[in-house]
């Protein structure tokens, strides 16, 4: 499954490495984005210029409060938004010019599925993920039915193969989808509210996996949500977000100070520091 | 949706993906389907022929020993019937299509170029052409497609809201535009009579009665590269089904595809409405019931719709022309007859 194994390489000029550090997936750099101002409005959100980086095996969380600027950022990731300044590299070229087939090889999105039009089978829908290695009219080769196969493996959903996809618990759904992207084999897999619909449970199995796959595969997972404690938990670091800027990039215990996410969260909080090294947050009750 | 969980020629329990192998196989017994619905259709009509005589009248016609056939047969088979079922073939093969490229298009299950008042546009359009040019060879073709892209785009930003498509909202869109359209038709054949042999019956309701002014071969050589243009877009479409934004993340141009599938669905549209008029619910019909068949996979839909588009109406024609004899039921009065109940059932099946 790691992302180097040649495929259908023809199309894809070779990876060129970063060169100060060969681990590096990718690197932001000053990147910035408005939403386009109708002719007499100022811009309705602007999300400030962002840097920051991540390496194969980390995982980074995109975390503020809702319309804190996490879904353009994460869309400015994906290459569906192309930044207003600023450079965005994923394994050494930049987003916006790759081919979209080439960017779907290295970049997988994983977001809140729509809803199906005709019902598909969850074996049907994994091997969707193979489409940007496919040719012209994409018969699957038995290499991809292998990938895909290993992809449901690696998500724990072997015997939801031949499931249909509408007939699926939302955490097994969670999975398939998961299972999707990773049948892409990209450097980059990005997450958009993975937790949303998840019990807690799901939660914590869904993150050991990302943790997981994140070093198995030689990934860079950026997880985008709101969950504090999910967070500080499981992240190798976080990008805190609030009203489109950037405020603070680090670890979990750099970043977690009090008087910082009560005022990004408006709520009030108290932040523990446990043995572990991690943070851990609590609601104050102040009633 | 449901109504697809059926496992329908899928032998044992693990789902295998699509063949181009498979693809033919099915085509081919398909289209043997048909081969066999073509000989029923020759047989059917005033004139009494045996199946034997048929057999031997299409075998000889085909090795090109016309002097051995009895000229009565060769009137009977290759003058009158054959064109017709031919024409029919055209006809069901391009709405059939046309309506599965607009479901994928539209994101809409109910789509069709009836229902949507597109094959109405079509059919002003060839009027409006008539009445300008009228001894231009092709005039109604192009008519037609114009008046059939024309609608399309109407259609598809009446019913947005929102910036989305939105499903009830298209589909009264496409009602609207097809009432107020039949309307225009109505007004238009009352001006035209005499210079139109075929009437407004033929506009409003479609039937295949009438040759078309158009050599048959080109009609199809349009169909087929128009088919061909279709079938390149057809794994792409399965993605866009699954959801268009996944679709772009997944790479796929969906723009491009757009384009393709409203060209050659309008083309589709106008083609066949200018030589059998707008025959109703063939494309609504035939893509579900191939789909629950053969399943979703555009790959195979498109294809089996195309043939089985001629089955039906070849079908639908030899009972219309056959069931009142000695006069004749529009064909497009047979298809409204078995696809208006099929609408309504998809349409309860969605709103619950």
């Amino acid at each position: 499954m790691s992302p180097g194994v040649p495929n259908g390489t023809a199309l894809e000029p070779r990876p060129v490495p970063f060169a100060a550090n060969p681990n590096l997936r990718l690197r932001v750099e000053q990147a910035s984005y408005a939403y386009a101002a109708t002719d007499r409005s100022a811009p309705k959100f602007t999300l400030g210029p962002a840097s920051f980086e991540a390496q194969q095996r980390e995982l980074l969380a995109i975390l503020g409060p809702n319309a804190s600027g996490k879904s353009t950022l994460l869309k400015l990731l994906a290459g569906v938004l192309k930044p207003l300044s600023g450079r965005i590299e994923v394994d050494g070229a930049e987003v916006g010019d790759l081919d979209m087939r080439v960017r779907a090889r290295r970049i997988a999105l994983v977001q809140q599925e729509s809803e199906l039009l005709f019902p598909l089978r969850v074996w049907e829908y994994v091997l969707q993920g193979r489409y940007p290695y496919g040719r012209r009219l994409r018969f699957e080769s038995a290499e991809d039915c292998l990938l895909a196969g290993n992809a449901l493996a690696q998500v724990g959903a072997d015997e939801l193969r031949d499931r249909w996809m509408d007939r699926l618990s939302g955490g097994e759904k969670q999975r398939v989808i998961l299972a999707r992207a990773l049948a892409q084999q990209p450097a980059l897999l990005l997450l958009d509210e993975p937790t949303q619909h998840l019990d807690i449970g799901g939660k914590v199995e869904l993150l050991r996996r990302l943790r997981r796959l994140a070093d198995e595969n030689r990934y860079a997972v950026i997880v985008v949500t709101h969950e504090l404690n999910l967070a500080a938990e499981f992240s190798d670091r976080i990008v805190l977000l609030h009203k489109g800027k950037s405020l603070k990039i680090g670890t979990p215990a750099e970043v977690y100070e009090r008087d910082l996410l009560e005022e990004v969260f408006e709520a009030p909080l108290e932040v523990e520091m446990r043995v572990s090294g991690r943070p851990r947050v609590i609601l104050r009750g102040n009633h | 949706m449901g109504q697809y969980h059926g496992k329908m020629l899928q032998r044992g329990t693990r789902v295998r993906p699509l063949t181009p192998q498979r693809i033919v196989a099915i085509c081919g017994l398909l289209g043997a389907v048909l081969f066999v619905v073509v000989v029923f259709s020759l047989r059917m009509g005033a004139y009494p022929i045996s199946l034997r005589d048929i057999v031997m009248t299409l075998f000889r016609g085909a090795i090109g020993r016309r002097d051995e056939i009895p000229s009565d047969f060769w009137l009977v088979v290759f003058g009158l019937r054959l064109p017709r079922i031919a024409l029919g073939i055209l006809v069901g093969g391009a709405l059939a299509t046309a309506g599965a490229g607009f479901q994928a298009l539209l994101r809409n299950p109910l789509a069709d170029p009836y229902v949507l008042g597109l094959s109405s546009g079509a059919a002003l359009g060839a009027m409006l052409s008539l009445m300008v040019a009228p001894h231009t060879a092709g005039v109604i073709q192009a008519g037609a497609f114009v008046g059939a892209v024309a609608t399309t785009a109407t259609v598809y930003f009446l019913g947005r809201r929102g910036g989305q498509l939105d499903s009830p909202t298209l589909l009264l869109a496409g009602i609207i535009s097809a009432s107020f359209l039949s309307a225009a038709i109505m007004f238009l054949g009352t001006t035209l009579s005499g210079r139109d042999q075929r009437g407004m019956a033929f506009w409003l309701m479609g039937d295949l009665a009438t040759p078309p002014t158009v050599d048959l071969k080109w009609l199809y050589f349009v169909l087929l590269v128009t088919l061909g243009s279709i079938y390149t877009t057809s794994s792409d479409l399965n993605l866009i089904l699954t959801g268009e934004q996944e679709a772009r993340h997944l790479g796929v141009n969906v723009h491009r595809v757009k384009l393709v599938v409203y060209v050659a669905g309008s083309l589709l549209t106008g083609l066949a409405v200018s030589v059998g008029g707008a025959i109703g619910y063939v494309g609504l019909l035939v893509p579900h019931m191939m789909r629950l068949l053969f399943g979703t996979d555009y790959r195979l839909l498109i294809p089996t719709s195309a043939i089985g588009g001629g089955i039906i109406i070849v079908l639908a024609d030899t009972l219309a022309r056959t069931v009142v004899a000695p006069t004749e039921l529009p064909v497009g009065a047979m298809t409204a007859l078995a696809g208006a109940p099929v609408f309504i059932y998809l349409m309860r099946r969605r709103v619950r």
